[in-house]
């Protein structure tokens, strides 16, 4: 069964996320291993945004993939809510970087099977799906299967399949990478909106510094791999609501930026060096 | 190109064909005709074959034969391969040991099993309708069977994120991506049930349109055996419009692109 599904209700102190010293090891075809992770720790408190920014290849998604529970760590323990992980993460929704609808489903279908393979009447789960589908904008789109919408437009089925079955925990893995600049700020602002909401523990990948500090509450970095670790850590000041246009032009943004960015450029030299300039 | 301009171009085809085949069988060159009727026949003498065979009314019981014993050939071949190559996917073991086989059997000419089939079903349709399983078979099984495995691993994660139970990935993701799969062979797998009905009936039989050419050809009747292959044709052609059809209907998630690769 799911680890964490037996949870007591979360307490203030008990993290929504955490990992302990987690190493994660990959055996390879011929034999030898490759360790992507060494000894990362990180808690994310309930209703904390962080986010985690490194160089390409560093194994940031990895880490993600542990949280969730789709990937066991070889070493070390991640917990959620209080209880060890063994199986699947079932407190968490994933939001994947690639496109994860199902692609013989309408958008509509798409963002109602989470509730009805929980169990949800079919007409009541459709029902539902329609009014998130409406709250991201693409209320008309429902009849429409995935390859007749914009990558924009995917990314919001895709946020909302998530969302509707009301997960504690958000887990992103660079969502809004394949986008273009613009809807990149304008999916940024949705996330915003709708997690200002309810306050869900998010944890965000992603390899753009700017994005990281704009959305979190929390930015840590990670330092080039193989055997990334956690090298980072730094609170983001900026009040909320936030707008990621405007605040990226505030001071305190340019400031953290800077300070970050030194930290982080040395990793993201090494890390072009070992993927070849990637 | 305009859709009249190409049926226009298409139909040009057939006539100039056509008119090729009859000056070449009935008008002499230099004293000798280039096509001898008795080996080409002429257009005029199958046409008037084919509207014999349709006035007499003898022909649709021959046709009725061949699209029975190829609609069931596809009905029970497509079943087999469905199951079989689902389990065969879902069960790795199973799909090891078998393997080499379904190669050998897969590499075997069916021609050779249709007298083996004849002994055993008889010559009736259950003959045919085997040979024609056997060739159905494997097509739908290779697609069910690469439906399964190449699944979007990215899609796989995120139904189970979304908490879908072994039985509910079955239903949600592995059932509708094999599924896509056998239909986009429909028009190989449907062609291929008529190609074991005929065959089998040209090997041994008392009906169907195999059986008419098969007695023309006995006796040297070449516009009969001629005006059973414009039939044959014809028939497949008709049989081809529905599964397009039929998979328009049924793949309206699909991008048109994916369509190209049948």
């Amino acid at each position: 069964m799911a680890a964490g599904s037996s949870a007591p209700a979360a307490t203030v102190a008990t993290p929504a996320i955490s990992l302990k010293e987690v190493d994660v090891t990959f055996r390879l075809a011929d034999g030898g291993a490759y360790t992507a992770v060494q000894r990362a720790s990180l808690d994310v408190a309930d209703g904390e945004f962080v986010a985690i920014v490194g160089p390409t290849g560093c194994g940031k998604s990895t880490l993600l993939n542990v949280a969730a529970g789709l990937l066991a760590p070889s070493n070390g323990t991640a917990t959620i809510f209080g209880s060890a992980l063994t199986a699947l993460n079932r407190q968490a929704g994933y939001l994947f970087q690639a496109d994860a609808l199902f692609p013989w489903k309408t958008a509509a279908e798409n963002v109602a099977i989470g509730l009805e393979i929980a169990g949800t009447a079919k007409s009541e789960a459709r029902e539902r799906a329609q009014k998130w589908l409406a709250r991201v904008g693409i209320g008309g789109f429902g009849d429409r299967y995935p390859h007749m919408l914009s990558g924009g437009q995917r990314k919001r089925v895709g946020l909302v399949q998530v969302l509707i079955r009301d997960p504690k925990i958000l887990l992103m893995d660079e969502p809004f990478g394949p986008l273009d600049a613009q809807t990149r700020q304008i999916m940024g602002n949705l996330l915003l909106d709708l997690w200002s909401a309810d306050r869900k523990a998010v944890l965000f990948v992603t390899h753009d510094l700017e994005e990281a500090i704009a959305l979190s509450d929390r930015v840590v970095i990670m330092s080039a791999g193989p055997a990334a670790r956690i090298i980072g850590n730094w609170t983001v000041p900026l009040p909320r609501p936030r707008d990621i246009g405007e605040v990226k032009l505030e001071r305190a943004f340019h400031e953290l930026h800077r300070e970050i960015w030194e930290a982080l450029k040395d990793e993201v030299m090494k890390g072009y060096q070992q993927t070849g300039g990637g | 190109m305009s859709r009249t301009s190409l049926l226009a171009l298409q139909i040009l085809v057939a006539v100039v064909a056509i008119v090729l085949w009859h000056v070449l069988t009935t008008v002499p060159i230099g004293g000798v005709k280039l096509l001898p009727p008795f080996f080409f026949s002429t257009p005029l003498e199958v046409a008037s074959r084919i509207v014999r065979w349709f006035a007499e009314g003898t022909i649709w019981k021959h046709l009725w034969i061949t699209l029975v014993e190829a609609m069931l050939a596809f009905v029970v071949g497509s079943l087999a391969g469905v199951l079989i190559g689902f389990w065969f996917a879902r069960k790795p073991i199973i799909n090891a040991v078998f393997d080499p086989y379904v190669k050998m059997l897969n590499a075997l000419p069916r021609v050779v099993l249709a007298p083996i089939f004849a002994l055993w079903f008889g010559l009736g349709i259950a003959s045919k309708v085997a040979l024609g399983v056997t060739l159905v078979f494997f097509i739908v099984f290779f697609n069910v069977y690469q439906g399964v495995k190449e699944v979007s691993p990215t899609v796989l994660a995120n139904a189970r994120m979304l908490g879908m139970s072994e039985r509910q990935l079955m239903r949600h993701v592995y059932w509708p991506s094999a599924l896509s799969w056998m239909f986009s062979s429909l028009h190989t797998s449907v062609g291929f049930a008529v190609v074991g009905a005929v065959v089998g009936e040209y090997l041994g039989s008392a009906a169907g349109l195999g059986y008419i050419i098969q007695q023309a050809e006995g006796v040297f009747d070449v516009a009969g055996v001629f005006a059973g292959m414009f039939v044959l044709a014809v028939f497949v052609i008709i049989i081809d419009m529905i599964v397009t059809a039929i998979e328009n209907r049924l793949l309206v998630w699909r991008p048109v692109a994916a369509m190209d690769a049948r």
